[in-house]
């Protein structure tokens, strides 16, 4: 086997492996926490009938290991349970609000990567000087504010100072791609904001460490033009770490995207997140969480493996 | 007549912004004033230690000012025109087609995503001097010219699919691929091993004489330049000592500081009797955990009280696994280790204090051997209480003794390794060991990451101490001249294996074997056309190719 | 030497807030709790920052709620520093198991976004500040144990730590003397961030409901009692918005200026 694909099998099962980790630290390591559940959701007045009901309801009096293996075997086949709160099919509202989530992701994602390495390109350009300065000096900015911060200045400046857009951002069916996308156009910005500002100080630092080999020096030397240099010498090298780095963003995009999805009410996986948390709804926080964590270590394994692949020595074994 | 000047530097001034840590940034002046003159198809050397000016010298010829330095006085004449004052579109057609270069690190300047002929023909094709298969081809026929192997095919593979040496004959060919009128050669062999060197200067010799090109060959090292070039630039901080013939340098200097360099490997040593050891090294074999491969095999040596032995070899040849089995750091596989009579412990754990006093060690790399968070007089006080319970005035007053010792006298115990020169720190790393009154001192490399001169002060000093306190020493080196200076016994490691050892005077004499023979004709000496006689005497092919 | 002028703004607004996080009681010019005024109204003589969404005094909101945040974090980066620094030291200078065992567990962790580690931590435990500060600490000592791990091996690799276990030093003049000294900066300038984070973290917990519980509030507490009168042009629910980012900044500008001195003490010579 070519030892690129057997690295990128490698990673891949490596991060299959971790993500069943992960399900049973969501699983198993919630139940060794201190707190019992069915107190948690009935609350102190809760009769001891009806605390026993309820545990006999969630399964609680099942050793852990065999629930969590029902458990596991039911995410495999797509069965996530209901919810306490409400009994509604949860696999079923997780579909529901996966789409709005990816989309609000998808288009924060789709400005701010283009917009990150640009400016990270021009920060690195410039490296020192005052288009430097004042990028990174904005971005540390950014960097230092929590999502719901950045959401409410911005929601206060495009809403009441120059009121150009509504402050809530619902989306439902029927709505046509535009009218969706208008809709969203303020938590994209927030969020553009707050994933802008990492990506492009790491696409700077890419760059710059790039720019700063001595093959780049040669390549200068040999009378090449500005963009000669980028384009064959500076770009192919530059390719691995950069799209890291995107990928370890879109990763804080997802944990960013729970926060500024309360801020607007926007109907989607953050927000039932969230919501079910106050309520104490395991199940739902528990399937919820899975999905979040599986994203996430998607991202993580897609990066390694680009990183792997444009990897000329890995590439081009001796 | 025709006048063939083909560059004329004249009071050429260089000067970069430094930015020392914790302070505000200051200008400083690189080159003061330095002038020049190369005629079409000479070679100049320019020789000088760290600090010299010489590698910025050597690219203003290219109006290329490396990280912020700047040309910033004088006239550079290149073909007759003021290169300094051309335009950013007269500099690139200049760079890649009149004056190429070639670096120290062919590994680093190299593009890694990019194959060897790819690069190698950019240059002409980018300045449109070729078509692509007339490129090709001049590329083939200079692997051939440069001795790489499978000339028509080296082309097609990556940088790090091939060897150090090979990268840096490949990097001469794509210096010569544009047929320049000058190449600037950076110290292009001083990041390789000592065989490996003499085949890859022979490539470059005789490339550049095949092809008439003028060159600028930067060095540190006097031997080197002596092989290559026509005429001799001396230079020390930024200013110019003495330029002249070749030969006229070598044999010949006007100057205290070119005699100095001239004489610098002649230190002559009187080896000591045959003596009953104080070290005896038997049948150590040894491998690093994990590895299925033995780093030592077999290696059997002895060392007398207050005699020197020099264990040479290349990269790889074993020499410092061997300090680090006799430290106790890395326990053998087989073998034993006597000292002062005892069997040593293989293991550090199992070795008695004075086991540990009685065997000191000094590292090549000073910097990261002394504990930049301790003043001088800690890491010179720490042994003297360790391992003698010295404390207050007492122990002040033994650092100070020391500090006498290593010729660097008061006021330094109070200041941090940060705040001195390369030779002091490694000055105090001797002082360090010498406090624990050794009677062995392992010394690995210590000279090869200093300027000859400083490095020259180094050897001095311990030879004087080895006088005075009676230590013996075993050296670690891949410098044979530096073996000479020093050595009463010598051991040649090859592979994990001792092939020759003995008296010095015996090792050094023939008849040699093979991998002696090579080792020794590869150091540089400092004689016109010892190169083409040593190319000519080989034996056995270096391993670097 | 004299720390440049975005440390000494960071240094001032960083020592301003700390001093009025400890002496809230007797700075707040009203009780916590003291609902006083009209609900949102402008800043005035008697409210100087005006009142909140239910009339209680902003300015005395703010600095009660910034003692809040700031002992919560601060309890929580020490708690995530200790623990990280020590773990990670071990692992690094025990190697071998323990190392393995400890690495993959934060590996592990670190697999997941921390936020919705927290989250599915908090929706079973009972909400109050000992649990935050542990969840947080916990989590955030992870981050630390990498750093301090990686530093810790990059020191106990040097030839200077192999020159003293030559000379037969002990393993606590290895660690003390010659590996903490060198690590101590790193680890000073990581502890703003962690405090950093600690502070945007309980922050954006809080603000979903699920921080600091009433009747005690902090800065994102009370963007989240705020929040509503936003879309009615009133602004209240920005400052404690900016409080969190003042502070996130200044101690972020407190940072680089450690970590900047401490990468030029490791660079050759001083001069």
């Amino acid at each position: 086997m070519h030892p690129i694909l057997k690295l990128v099998v490698q990673r891949i099962a490596l991060g299959l492996l971790l993500l069943l980790a992960v399900s049973a630290v969501i699983f198993l390591g919630v139940e060794a926490l201190p707190g019992d559940t069915a107190q948690a959701i009935l609350g102190q007045q809760a009769t001891p009938e009806a605390l026993a009901n309820l545990r006999e309801k969630l399964g609680l009096d099942r050793p852990p290991l065999e629930r969590y293996f029902a458990w596991l075997g039911g995410v495999l086949t797509g069965d996530l349970g209901t919810a306490l709160t409400n009994g509604a099919d949860i696999a079923q509202s997780i579909g529901q609000r996966l789409g709005n989530t990816l989309f609000l992701a998808s288009c924060a994602a789709v400005i701010s990567v283009p917009l990150a390495i640009i400016l990270g390109l021009i920060a690195a350009r410039h490296a020192g000087k005052w288009q430097d300065k004042l990028i990174s000096g904005l971005t540390l900015t950014t960097i230092s504010l929590p999502e719901f911060v950045a959401a409410y200045f911005v929601i206060y400046l495009l809403t009441q100072v120059f009121p150009v857009f509504l402050p809530v951002a619902s989306i439902y069916g029927g709505m046509t791609f535009w009218q969706k996308l208008n809709a969203v156009a303020l938590p994209v910005i927030v969020l553009v904001l707050v994933v802008l500002a990492h990506m492009m100080r790491m696409t700077r630092a890419a760059i710059l460490n790039v720019m700063q080999s001595a093959y780049i020096e040669t390549a200068e030397l040999k009378g090449l033009t500005p963009m000669q240099v980028i384009w064959r010498h500076a770009f192919p090298n530059a390719i691995a770490p950069v799209v890291s780095v995107v990928m370890l963003n879109m990763a804080y995009l997802v944990v960013g995207v729970v926060v500024v999805e309360v801020v607007f009410g926007y109907n989607a996986l953050g927000q039932y997140l969230v919501d079910h948390v106050s309520k104490r709804d395991l199940p739902v926080v528990q399937a919820v969480g899975l999905v979040f964590a599986a994203v996430y270590i998607f991202l993580n394994i897609l990066a390694d493996v680009i990183s792997i692949i444009a990897n000329p020595r890995l590439r081009h074994p001796k | 007549m025709v006048d063939d000047t083909l560059l004329s530097i004249r009071g050429l001034k260089i000067e970069a912004t430094s930015y020392p840590p914790g302070e505000p940034a200051r200008e400083v002046t690189l080159v003061h004033g330095v002038d020049l003159t190369l005629k079409r198809g000479r070679v100049l050397g320019l020789i000088g230690e760290s600090g010299a000016g010489k590698s910025t010298i050597g690219l203003s010829a290219m109006a290329y000012g490396r990280g912020g330095v700047r040309l910033t006085g004088g006239t550079i004449r290149l073909n007759g025109r003021d290169i300094r004052q051309a335009g950013p579109q007269d500099l690139r057609s200049l760079r890649g087609r009149e004056v190429t270069y070639v670096a120290q690190s062919a590994a680093a300047a190299f593009n890694p995503a990019k194959r060897l002929m790819e690069q190698v023909i950019e240059a002409s094709l980018a300045h449109g001097l070729m078509s692509r298969p007339e490129a090709e081809a001049r590329a083939i026929s200079l692997f051939r010219k440069l001795g790489l192997p499978n000339p028509d095919g080296f082309g097609n593979r990556y940088p790090h699919q091939v060897s150090g040496g090979q990268l840096q004959r490949a990097m001469t060919a794509m210096a010569l691929c544009p047929r320049p009128d000058l190449v600037i050669f950076d110290e292009p062999t001083t990041a390789l091993d000592v065989t490996t060197q003499i085949d890859v200067l022979a490539a470059i010799k005789e490339a550049i004489r095949d092809t008439h090109v003028a060159a600028l060959y930067i060095t540190h090292d006097l031997a080197v330049v002596a092989q290559v070039s026509d005429e001799i630039m001396v230079l020390r901080h930024g200013r110019m000592v003495e330029i002249g013939p070749t030969a006229q340098i070598i044999h010949d200097p006007q100057q205290d500081y070119t005699r100095a360099l001239v004489s610098v490997r002649s230190l002559e040593h009187v080896e000591k009797p045959p003596a009953p050891p104080v070290l005896q090294v038997e049948g150590i074999t040894a491998r690093y955990r994990g590895t299925h491969f033995d780093v030592l095999k077999r290696v059997t040596v002895d060392l007398p009280p207050g005699q020197t032995l020099a264990v040479v070899g290349e990269s790889g040849s074993g020499k410092s696994t061997l300090a680090r089995v006799i430290t106790g750091l890395l326990p053998p596989s087989a073998g034993r280790i006597t000292f002062a009579g005892r069997v040593l412990s293989p293991d550090l754990k199992g070795r008695s204090r004075d086991d540990l006093r009685e065997i000191q060690m000094i590292y090549q790399m000073a910097d990261t051997a002394m504990n930049p968070r301790q003043t001088v007089g800690t890491l010179i006080g720490r042994p003297l209480e360790f391992y003698f319970g010295l404390r207050g005035a007492e122990r002040d007053r033994r650092v100070q003794e020391l500090l006498d010792e290593i010729e660097m006298g008061k006021g330094y115990a109070q200041r941090y390794p940060a705040e001195l020169s390369g030779g002091q720190k490694q000055r105090v790393c001797i002082a360090r060991a010498l406090a624990a009154k050794p009677r062995l001192i392992i010394c690995d490399e210590v000279t090869s990451a200093l300027d000859p001169l400083v490095a020259d002060g180094i050897l001095k000093l311990l030879l004087n101490l080895q006088a005075l306190e009676k230590v013996a020493y075993l050296f670690i080196t891949h410098d044979l001249a530096t073996v000479k200076a020093i050595a009463d016994k010598i051991a040649v490691m090859y592979k994990g294996e001792v092939v020759r050892y003995g008296q010095k005077s015996d090792v050094l004499a023939p008849p040699f074997d093979n991998y002696t023979d090579l080792l020794l004709s590869s150091v540089p000496e400092m004689e016109i056309g010892w190169l083409e006689q040593v190319i000519a005497h080989r034996k056995m092919e270096s391993a670097g190719n | 030497m004299r720390p440049p002028l975005s440390a000494l703004i960071g240094l001032t607004l960083t020592g301003l807030f700390l001093f009025s996080a400890v002496f809230a009681q007797w700075i707040a010019p009203y009780p916590i709790d003291a609902s006083a005024g009209k609900v949102w109204e402008g800043p005035s003589a008697d409210y100087w920052l005006g009142t909140d969404s239910i009339g209680r005094d902003i300015l005395s909101r703010l600095i009660y709620g910034g003692q809040v945040t700031i002992f919560v974090a601060l309890a929580s980066s020490a708690l995530a520093f200790s623990m990280g620094a020590f773990l990670g030291f071990l692992a690094a200078v025990s190697g071998g198991f323990v190392d393995q065992l400890l690495s993959r567990i934060v590996d592990l962790v670190m697999a997941i976004p921390s936020l919705i580690v927290a989250l599915v931590m908090l929706s079973v435990l009972p909400l109050n500040l000992t649990v935050l500060i542990l969840v947080m600490g916990i989590l955030d000592s992870t981050r630390v144990f990498r750093l301090s791990r990686a530093v810790a091996m990059d020191i106990a690799v040097m030839d200077y730590v192999e020159a003293a276990r030559l000379r037969g030093e002990g393993g606590t003049w290895v660690i003390f003397r010659e590996i903490l000294p060198n690590a101590l900066s790193p680890l000073v300038a990581e502890f703003g961030l962690r405090f950093i984070f600690a502070v945007l973290f309980i922050s954006t917990l809080s603000f979903l409901g699920l921080g600091v519980q009433p009747p005690l509030s902090d800065w994102g507490g009370m963007v989240k009692e705020n929040k509503d009168g936003l879309i009615f042009g009133k602004p209240a629910a920005l400052l404690p918005a900016a409080a969190i980012a003042a502070l996130a900044i200044s101690v972020n500008l407190v940072a680089d200026w450690v970590l900047t001195r401490t990468s030029s003490l490791k660079g050759g010579r001083g001069g």
